[in-house]
């Protein structure tokens, strides 16, 4: 990649997301906030890369769902909740915090298409 | 609400998203539904899956309780207008005991002076008696332990509610169904759907999959200050969903309140807790958004469209819970120059006195904490630095409360026996429940109703 023409940002500039857990699964959904980044998403956060952010947690299976039509993906970990919200030790027995440690993946954006987040812009 | 063949949107507002919700929600949202005018319900969602095992013990220690504690706080304010202006009222703040739910409303009617309503109990999730247990312990893998057993409940779902609505209920109180069935069983009864309508139920399944966590579809659990904000939050809305005869629904929420209802909001809660979203299965339907969009068509207002329905599985879903033993956390906190050194020798005191009897978990409250898992790698592997506002969490479980009782002793000891300046010493015991879920053959385990 051509480091004129891209620019690394965490996720979280250009997407967000929500967790939820069902046993010891936890589920995250990636949205983008401008529909044009889909493409690099589904590119570039791959569950490969997903598993690799949350391979302290020892997932047993990494499954992404894409959602074209809502520029959205669907993340499912299974076996990273410590067994879930009866038997977990964290404090945050759900996962709940967990849709921001995914939210801090680097991407590579073209510079082009840089989004202007509400920050930036206030 | 008028009952049969209907074609005008049905509105479901949304009272609360669980135990322990906001009980001065619910009166915006029956405020809105009156002014809009129009058939409307509105759902109590407010059975979390521990919830009902707490509500069992609950019920097992006094056979009135073993229903939602906040009832009454909830409806008082709003059961009048609700009766009033037909807004049906659906619940599972029945939990462990809807039988003892339906008489505290009525006591409530009473004692507000109101006509005897009419209430309805849904039953057939409680799968706790003799013949029940062997369903499910046919079902659950591994066998049923009945030394530790406290409860099994199945996943009912939108139909028999639908049938008590159609028979004249004005409210349903449930024990544990599905979260969407307590907004798919008004919308039933409204259309006159049938039980293969499937790309109406699966339309509006998701519609109360929008509904069932309160405020999360309405600007709760999404403020991210300066990316993703959210006006009044103090004061967020609770949402209401207007769902047509096609099943398709505009999520909004009570008017003159806070937070926001759009595409973002929407997007996050309808994969909430969701897995492959082709697959979304109910006891009603097997809801498919993996085509579905969203679009916002107004201030506060997105339309959901594009939800397909495929027929529900043979099985429903029942959770069986098992006493699980005894969790401890205890907690110090250490400031100032060296509060990082300090908190990570009071840890390793305790790993040293304790954690060769009893495996602990850590958190460096301001270091790392709750991104970390329960064997403390992301600890381990975070750089020793030198934070200056630390609070060392210790939590263990065992099923001798014993061991719990002597970790909790220990780290208040580190009160006079740890590093210097040690203070805030928080130490908690509480007993754990355990859950197994597994499928049991819906036709074994009937939904019924009755009203009372």
């Amino acid at each position: 990649m051509n480091k004129a023409e891209f620019v690394e940002v965490p996720l979280r500039e250009i997407a967000h997301a929500r967790a939820g857990d069902k046993g010891n699964r936890t589920n995250i959904s990636l949205i983008a906030y401008d529909a044009r980044h889909y493409d690099l998403l589904v590119e570039q956060v791959t569950p490969e890369r997903v598993a690799q952010q949350f391979a302290y947690r020892k997932p047993s299976h990494v499954m992404r769902y894409l959602l074209p039509k809502l520029a959205a993906m669907n993340f499912v970990l299974d076996d990273v909740l410590d067994g879930g919200v009866n038997d977990s030790l964290n404090l945050d027995m759900h996962g709940k915090a967990l849709s921001f440690h995914l939210l801090a993946i680097t991407v590579q954006v073209p510079v082009a298409m840089q989004v202007q987040t509400t920050k930036e812009t206030a | 609400m008028r009952q049969g063949k209907n074609t005008e949107t049905l509105a479901v507002g949304c009272g609360a998203g669980f135990s322990g919700d906001r009980v001065d929600a619910p009166g915006p949202v029956v405020r809105t539904l009156i002014e809009r005018g129009g058939p409307a319900a509105i759902i109590f969602e407010m059975l979390a899956e521990r919830t009902l095992a707490l509500a069992q013990l609950a019920r097992k220690a006094n056979s009135e309780l073993g229903y939602e504690v906040l009832l009454e706080l909830v409806l008082r304010p709003i059961l009048a207008d609700c009766l009033k202006h037909n807004i049906t009222i659906v619940g599972n703040f029945g939990a462990a005991n809807p039988r003892g739910a339906a008489a505290m409303i009525h006591r409530l009617a009473r004692e507000l002076g109101l006509r005897v309503p009419r209430v309805a109990v849904a039953e057939g999730d409680d799968l706790s008696s003799v013949p029940c247990r062997l369903i499910v312990r046919n079902a659950l893998e591994g066998g049923l332990d009945e030394r530790r057993f406290v409860c099994a409940n199945a996943y009912q779902g939108a139909f028999a509610i639908a049938e008590a609505i159609t028979a004249g209920a004005q409210i349903v109180v449930t024990g544990r169904v599905a979260d969407p069935s307590l907004t798919l069983a008004p919308a039933i009864a409204h259309f006159g759907w049938g039980e293969n309508d499937w790309d109406q139920l699966a339309g509006a399944t998701m519609a109360g999959h929008l509904l069932e966590c309160g405020a999360q579809v309405s600007g709760g659990y999404f403020a991210d200050p300066g990316y993703k904000d959210v006006p009044n939050l103090d004061d967020v809305g609770f949402p209401i969903a207007e769902i047509a005869a096609d099943g398709g629904c505009i999520v909004t929420k009570a008017s003159n309140t806070g937070g926001l209802v759009d595409a973002r909001t929407v997007k996050e809660q309808l994969l909430y807790e969701i897995h492959d979203p082709a697959e979304y299965l109910t006891p009603d339907v097997v809801a498919d958004v993996s085509d579905a969009e969203v679009a916002e068509v107004g201030p506060d207002r997105v339309r959901l469209t594009g939800v397909r329905g495929h027929p529900r599985t043979p099985t429903l879903k029942a959770n069986v819970f098992f006493d699980g033993g005894w969790l401890g956390e205890g907690e110090i906190s250490y400031a100032g120059a060296g509060a990082e050194a300090r908190a990570r020798l009071a840890m390793e005191v305790m790993q040293s006195r304790v954690g060769r009897d009893l495996p602990l978990r850590f958190d460096l409250i301001g270091v790392m904490s709750v991104l970390g898992d329960d064997t403390d790698r992301l600890l381990n592997a975070t750089r020793v630095g030198a934070a200056t506002d630390v609070r060392l969490r210790v939590a263990a479980k065992h099923e001798d409360a014993a061991y719990v009782d002597r970790m909790l002793r220990e780290l208040t000891a580190l009160w006079t026996g740890g590093p210097a300046g040690g203070g805030g010493v928080r130490v908690a015991k509480r007993q754990r429940l355990s859950l197994k879920s597994c499928l049991v053959p819906r036709e074994r385990v009937p939904a019924t109703y009755a009203f009372v």
